[in-house]
C-alpha cells in the first residue's frame, strides 16, 4: 500500500502536510539503524529555520545525529512526549515519534522532495 | 658449566642469566620455536622480514645505552632522584604539597589491580573502578556546588580550555571573545592561548571584580580563579551575573580543598566549574599526572567533554554502574566533536575520591580549616613584621608586599622554601596539610613576626553554609580496616593485567614492571612542584633529556617534546607545529588535513581543534589506503594541503607497503606526514617514523613504552619531529628549558607534562637496551600471529600484509554469526569474562569485528588459554545453529553469569550451571574470577542519567 502524503530526504526525515503545516520527524529506517533512542533535543518554537538546517538532535547509546529541517518555516509546535519518552521514536516513528511542526510558506518545495518509492530506491542504494 | 670458563667469564654468564628482557618478554627460547613452527617461519628475524616491508626496515640498531638489571636501574633512578632538592615548595598555583594517606597509596596507587587496569569500557568487569569513580564525581559535584560533574580531565589549564571551546560551542553571543580574569594562574592562562588562536577565540584580560569590563567586552565566556592564584577571595556572584546578563557562559576555576570552607562557586551562579583535585592525596610529581576536574549544569550536560560514570542496572535489575553518553566522545563525533579528549586521569580521580572517602566531609573541613588557620597566623606574623598584605580575605595563600621579593625569596630558599615571586616586590606564601608548626615558625621569622594572633580571613558571606557528601560512603572507611577491606572489595571486582591477559588491539596492555613502577614513589620525584627553580630539578632535567635522547633514537627524530600529556594531545600539539612552520613558511592558508576513513576518532578531532578542514580519505578492502582516492584528493586539495595523520601499521594491523609512496605523495603536494603513534609496539627496533617518511609523530607511552594504563589514564603522549618542526614544539612561559623559545606555546600546565611517570618509561629502555626492545617488537608481532593462526580455523581473519601475516595484532570477523546463531559480537565479549577474560576490542576498526593484540609480555600458555577460550565459545555458536543450544536461552545470550545467580536455588535456563561458569577445565583449577554484576543495560543508564552516590541507595532499592 503506498503512502502518498509522506515526503522523504535522503537525511531521513518524513515530512506531512495539513496546510501550510508540515509535521517532521525521523523514518523506521532511521531508527532502526541508530538502535535505542536515548535522547531527544528539540528546537524551540518560534525559531525559523532554512532548509537543510540542522535544528534537532537524536541520540541512541551508539550513535548521535542531527536533523535537519526538510523544509524552510517557522517551528510552531514540537512533540515533548519524545523528550520525556524516547522510546516512543523506536516504537511509533512514522507517528506518535514525530519530532516538529513547521508552518512553511513554499508548498511546492514539499512536492519537491522523494516520495515513498523515490525513498525505497534510494534506501536499496545504501 | 663450561670447564674451559674462567670464573669471570662464568661469573659474567650467571650475572647476564636473570636479564629483565626475559622477564618482560614473556615467551621462552623452546616457546619461541614453537610458535614460529606454527606460524610457518624459520626464526624471529625470518618472521619481521616477512611481516615488515623491506623498504622501511631500519638496519642499524638504535643508540641506546646497553641495558642493565632491575637492582641497577633502581639504583640509578634513586640516584637522580636524590639529585632534586626537595625544599618545602609553598608556591601554589594549583599545587601543593599533600598526604597521600598511606593506605591508599600501598593499596590503590602501587596497586597492580587498580594501576593495570584498562578504561572501563567492559563495565561487568569494571564495577570497582567505576564505584570509586562515582565518588569522584559526587565529590567534584558537592565541593563546586553544581549538578554533574565527569570523570576527570587531563589537567586544571586543559579542563579551563576544554571549559572555553564548550561555551563557545553552546553559548546565544555572536562573541569570539572570553573575558580571563587577570588573576587566573598564568599556566592556564598561558594554555588557553595555545587552544584560542587556531579556532578563531580572542582572549581579553579583566582586572577581577570589573563589572563594567566584563559588560564593555560582550564576551561568550568569562574565566575567573577561586581562590586568585595570588590567593585573593571575592564574592563573584556579580561578574558572574553580568556575564550571563549579556547571553555569556561564566567558568570558574576553583581549588577544591578551598571549598569545603568557602561558599561553592556553583552558589554564585557559575555555569561550569573546572580545577585540579591535586591536593586530595596525589603527589605533586613535578606536574603531573593529577586528575582535573569539569562540573556543570544539568541542561549542559550532553556538551561536557571527557568520560562520564553513570549508575544503571543489570540485566537481572540489579543496580551496576558503565560509562554514560558515550556518544558525545570523538571516537563518534569524530571531527563534529568540540574536543579530542580520549585519556582521563583515571587512576589519579581514584585516588582523590578515596582521600575523600578516608577524611570524610569533616576530615577535609579540618584540612581546609588547618591550612587557612596556618594562612592566617603567618599573616599576623607579616603584619608584625611590618609588611603590608595585599589581601585582607583570603583561604589557605597570602601576598605579602616587601621591599624586594627577591631577598625574601633568597633567604626563604636558605631555610629550606620556595616561596612564588608575584613582581619585584610582591611574596606569595601558599599553606599546605604538610606544613608542620617548626615550618610556620621558622617562616614567621622570616617575615619578621611571630605565630600566635590570628584575625579572620573569610568573610561571612563567602562561608561556605552548605553541608556536602552526606552519602554514606563518606562516613564509613574512617578506620584503617574499613578502608582497607573497602579497597580491597573494590578491587576484587575487576579485571586487571594482574587477573589475566588484556588482548586490546591498539592499546598495547603489556607487561608494568614493578621494577618500572618503584620509582614514581621516590620522594625525589614525587614531591617535587612543577614550578621549583630550575636549579632544584637537576635529576628530573637529567632524566627527562636522557629520555628524549632515547625517544628520538627509537624514533629517528631530531627533537621530542614530552609535555603532551595524553596521545591526543600530541595529536595537538604535533598539529600545531605543522601549521606553526607552514606559517613562517608563509604558507598559513594551508588548512587541510587528509584522514583515513580507518583512523582514530581523535585524529579529526585534533585537526578541527587545530583549526583544519578534515577530508576523508577513502580505504580499500584491505583496510589499506585507497591509493587512487588519496591521488585524486592531495592534487584537488595540493594549494590548501597542510597535512595527512595516518596510523601506522594500519589501524587494521598491517604494515602498508605503500607507506613510503603515502609519504612522497603528501610531500610533493605541500603536505607534511604526521604519524599516530598508537600502533609503535610494531616498530620499535624494526623501522620508525622517520624511517617510513613522517615529518611528526606521538607516541603512547602508555601503550609501547609500559607506563600503566592506570583505568583510563594517566596517559603520556610526547612528539618526536624532524629537524625541520624543531623550532615549534610546546614551551612553556614558566619554565625556559621546557621548549624553543619559538614554540607553540603549552599544551599543557605543566612544563613537562607527566613527569612524575616518566621514570617508568626511562626504566624499561634502560632495562631492554636497543636489543632487547627490538626482540619485544619482534615477539609481539609472534604471539599476534601465533593467535592469528590458531584462531584461523575457527574465525575468519581479516587483514594480513603481502607476506601473509599481521602486524602486532590480528582482527577476527564475527559478523557471520548473527545469520548462523543469532549471536552479536557483543556476546562473545561478555563470554569471555565468564572464562576470567576482558574482551579484545569491540568493533573498531570494523563492526562486528574484534581487534587483538597479546603483546610480547604475555606467555604461550596464557595465549593458549585465550585461543582455548575463543574456540569454546565458536563451538557454543556452533551448537546454536545446529539446534544444540536454544537461539536465546544460551550461555552467550545471557553471559557474564554472576555467582549468585549460578548459585540460586533456582536454575531455568537451558543449559547447565557448570557450563555457564566453568566452561573449562582451567577456569574452575586457576581461580575463577566472578563477574560482579550480569550484563549492564546501556540504554536504561542512558535514558535515566544518575552520575552521582545519593541514588545508589535508592537504585537498589527500586531494583528489589
Amino acid at each position: 500500500m503506498a503512502d502518498t502524503d509522506t515526503r522523504y530526504t535522503r537525511d531521513h526525515e518524513w515530512v506531512r502536510l495539513d496546510g501550510d503545516i508540515a509535521t517532521v520527524g525521523i523514518t523506521d529506517h532511521a531508527q532502526e539503524a541508530l538502535g535505542d533512542v536515548v535522547f531527544v533535543e528539540l528546537p524551540e518554537v518560534d525559531r525559523v529555520v532554512e532548509a537543510s538546517e540542522a535544528c534537532a538532535v537524536v541520540e541512541s547509546v551508539k550513535a548521535a545525529s542531527d536533523i535537519y529541517a526538510p523544509l524552510a518555516g517557522r517551528v510552531v509546535e514540537t512533540n515533548q512526549t519524545i523528550v520525556d519518552e524516547p522510546a516512543l521514536v523506536n516504537s511509533d516513528a512514522m507517528g506518535e515519534g514525530w519530532f516538529f511542526r513547521l508552518e512553511i510558506d513554499d508548498t511546492e518545495a514539499f512536492n519537491a522532495l522523494l516520495d515513498e518509492a523515490a525513498y525505497t530506491e534510494f534506501l536499496e542504494t545504501l | 658449566m663450561d670447564a674451559g670458563l674462567s670464573p669471570l667469564a662464568e661469573l659474567a654468564v650467571l650475572e647476564a642469566a636473570d636479564s629483565f628482557v626475559s622477564r618482560h618478554i614473556a615467551p621462552s627460547d623452546d616457546e619461541i620455536t614453537a610458535m614460529l613452527r606454527e606460524v610457518g617461519a624459520a626464526s624471529l628475524a625470518d618472521l619481521a622480514a616477512k611481516t615488515v616491508p623491506e623498504t622501511i626496515r631500519t638496519n642499524a640498531a638504535m643508540d641506546l645505552p646497553p641495558p642493565i638489571d632491575e637492582a641497577g636501574v633502581l639504583a640509578e633512578l634513586r640516584e637522580l632522584a636524590g639529585r632534586n632538592v626537595l625544599n618545602k615548595s609553598l608556591l601554589g598555583m594549583g599545587y601543593h604539597g599533600t598526604v597521600t594517606p598511606p593506605v591508599v597509596l600501598r593499596n590503590a596507587l602501587e596497586s597492580p589491580g587498580w594501576y593495570t587496569a584498562y578504561t572501563p569500557y567492559q563495565a561487568e568487569i569494571a564495577q570497582g573502578r567505576l564505584e570509586a569513580l562515582l565518588n569522584f564525581q559526587t565529590v567534584i559535584c558537592e565541593l563546586t556546588g553544581m549538578e554533574i560533574a565527569n570523570a576527570s580531565l587531563l589537567d586544571e589549564a586543559t579542563a579551563a580550555a576544554e571549559a572555553m571551546a564548550m561555551a563557545h560551542a553552546i553559548s546565544r553571543t555572536k562573541s569570539d571573545m572570553l573575558a580571563v580574569a587577570a588573576d587566573v594562574h598564568p599556566q592556564t592562562r598561558a594554555v588557553l592561548a595555545t587552544r584560542a588562536k587556531p579556532i578563531g577565540i580572542h582572549l581579553l584580560d579583566v582586572v577581577p571584580g570589573d563589572v563594567d569590563a566584563i559588560r564593555a567586552a560582550k564576551p561568550f565566556a568569562l574565566l575567573l580563579q577561586y581562590p586568585g592564584s595570588t590567593g585573593a577571595i571575592r564574592d563573584l556572584s556579580a561578574e558572574i551575573a553580568a556575564a550571563q546578563t549579556l547571553g555569556a557562559l561564566a567558568i570558574v576555576a576553583a581549588d577544591p580543598l578551598s571549598l569545603a570552607v568557602l561558599t561553592p562557586p556553583g552558589e554564585m551562579g557559575a555555569d561550569m566549574v573546572v580545577g585540579s583535585a591535586q591536593r586530595f592525596g596525589v603527589p605533586m610529581g613535578f606536574g603531573g599526572p593529577h586528575a582535573g576536574f569539569f562540573a556543570t549544569r544539568d541542561p549542559f550536560k550532553r556538551h561536557m567533554p571527557g568520560r562520564l560514570v553513570g549508575v544503571s542496572v543489570d540485566a537481572s535489575g540489579a543496580p551496576a554502574m558503565r560509562l554514560a553518553l558515550q556518544t558525545r566522545e570523538q571516537h563518534i563525533r569524530r571531527e563534529k566533536a568540540t574536543s579530542n579528549i580520549c585519556t582521563a586521569q583515571v587512576l589519579l580521580a581514584v585516588i582523590a575520591g578515596f582521600y575523600a572517602v578516608w577524611h570524610g566531609p569533616e576530615g577535609l573541613r579540618r584540612i581546609a580549616r588547618r591550612v587557612n588557620l596556618q594562612a592566617r597566623l603567618l599573616a599576623e606574623a607579616a603584619r608584625q613584621g611590618g609588611h603590608r598584605l595585599r589581601h585582607a580575605a583570603f583561604f589557605d595563600t597570602i601576598a605579602v608586599e616587601t621591599a624586594d621579593a627577591d631577598d625574601l625569596i633568597a633567604a626563604a630558599s636558605a631555610a629550606g622554601f620556595n616561596l612564588r615571586r608575584i613582581d619585584p616586590t610582591g611574596v606569595a606564601i601558599a599553606l599546605d596539610e604538610t606544613v608542620t608548626r617548626a615550618d610556620l615558625r621558622c617562616l614567621a621569622v622570616l617575615l619578621g613576626g611571630e605565630p600566635g594572633a590570628a584575625a579572620p580571613s573569610i568573610p561571612a558571606a563567602l562561608t561556605r553554609a552548605t553541608s556536602f557528601l552526606e552519602q554514606s560512603v563518606f562516613h564509613q572507611h574512617h578506620a584503617e580496616h574499613e578502608m582497607l577491606r573497602y579497597l580491597k572489595r573494590l578491587e576484587d571486582k575487576d579485571v586487571a593485567l594482574n587477573r589475566s591477559m588484556i588482548p586490546l588491539g591498539s592499546c598495547t596492555m603489556k607487561l608494568n614492571a614493578s621494577a618500572e613502577m618503584i620509582p614514581i614513589s621516590l620522594p625525589g620525584f614525587a614531591d617535587m612542584h612543577p614550578f621549583a627553580p630550575a636549579e632544584q630539578t637537576a635529576g628530573y632535567t637529567t632524566l627527562i633529556t636522557r629520555l628524549a635522547d632515547w625517544l628520538k633514537a627509537a624514533t629517528g627524530f631530531a627533537a621530542v617534546s614530552l609535555q603532551p600529556n595524553a596521545g591526543s594531545q600530541g595529536e595537538y600539539a604535533g598539529l600545531l607545529a605543522i601549521r606553526a612552520y607552514q606559517a613562517v613558511r608563509g604558507e598559513a592558508h594551508r588548512d587541510v588535513c587528509l584522514i583515513p576513513s580507518s583512523a582514530h576518532g581523535t585524529n579529526p578531532a585534533s585537526a578541527a581543534m587545530a583549526g583544519l578542514t578534515v577530508v576523508v580519505v577513502g580505504c580499500d578492502r584491505d583496510g589499506n589506503v585507497d591509493l587512487a582516492d588519496l591521488k585524486v584528493k592531495a592534487a584537488k586539495h595540493a594549494d590548501r594541503l597542510a597535512a595527512l595523520m595516518i596510523t601506522y601499521p594500519s589501524t587494521h594491523g598491517v604494515f602498508e607497503a605503500a607507506i613510503r609512496d603515502i609519504c612522497a605523495l603528501v610531500h610533493a603536494h605541500g603536505g607534511q606526514v604526521y604519524m599516530d603513534g598508537a600502533n609503535m609496539n610494531a616498530q620499535v627496533g624494526l623501522t620508525s617514523p622517520a624511517a617510513i617518511g613522517a615529518d611528526v609523530c606521538h607516541l603512547n607511552l602508555h601503550k609501547t613504552f609500559c607506563i600503566p594504563h592506570g583505568g583510563g589514564g594517566p596517559g603520556v603522549g610526547p612528539i618526536g619531529v624532524a629537524a625541520h618542526l624543531a623550532p615549534h614544539l610546546p614551551n612553556h612561559p614558566l619554565r625556559a628549558d621546557a621548549g624553543p623559545a619559538s614554540g607553540i606555546g603549552p599544551v599543557s600546565a605543566a612544563p613537562f607534562g607527566s613527569a612524575l611517570i616518566l621514570p617508568i618509561s626511562y626504566a624499561y629502555i634502560r632495562m631492554m637496551g636497543a636489543e632487547g626492545l627490538t626482540r619485544a617488537t619482534e615477539v609481539a608481532i609472534l604471539n599476534a600471529n601465533y593467535i592469528a593462526a590458531r584462531l584461523r580455523g575457527h574465525y575468519p581473519v581479516l587483514y594480513s600484509g603481502p607476506g601473509g601475516m599481521v602486524a602486532h595484532e590480528c582482527i577476527i570477523d564475527c559478523r557471520g554469526f548473527q545469520a548462523e546463531a543469532g549471536v552479536m559480537v557483543e556476546d562473545i565479549a561478555k563470554r569471555l569474562q565468564d572464562f576470567g577474560y576482558h574482551a579484545p576490542t569491540m568493533s573498531w576498526p570494523v563492526a562486528g569485528t574484534l581487534m587483538i593484540e597479546p603483546t610480547e609480555s604475555e606467555s604461550k600458555a596464557e595465549l593458549d588459554r585465550f585461543c582455548e577460550a575463543m574456540i569454546t565459545i565458536r563451538a557454543e555458536i556452533a551448537a546454536i545453529a545446529a539446534g544444540k543450544l536454544d537461539r536465546v536461552d544460551n550461555p552467550l545470550k545471557h553471559a557474564p553469569h554472576t555467582a549468585r545467580e549460578v548459585t540460586a536455588d533456582v536454575w531455568t535456563h537451558a543449559y547447565t550451571r557448570t557450563q555457564a561458569a566453568f566452561p573449562l577445565p582451567w577456569v574452575a583449577a586457576g581461580g575463577k574470577y566472578w563477574p560482579p554484576v550480569k550484563r549492564v543495560d546501556n540504554v536504561y543508564g542512558d535514558r535515566n542519567l544518575a552520575c552521582t552516590c545519593a541514588p545508589l541507595e535508592a537504585y537498589a532499592e527500586a531494583a528489589e
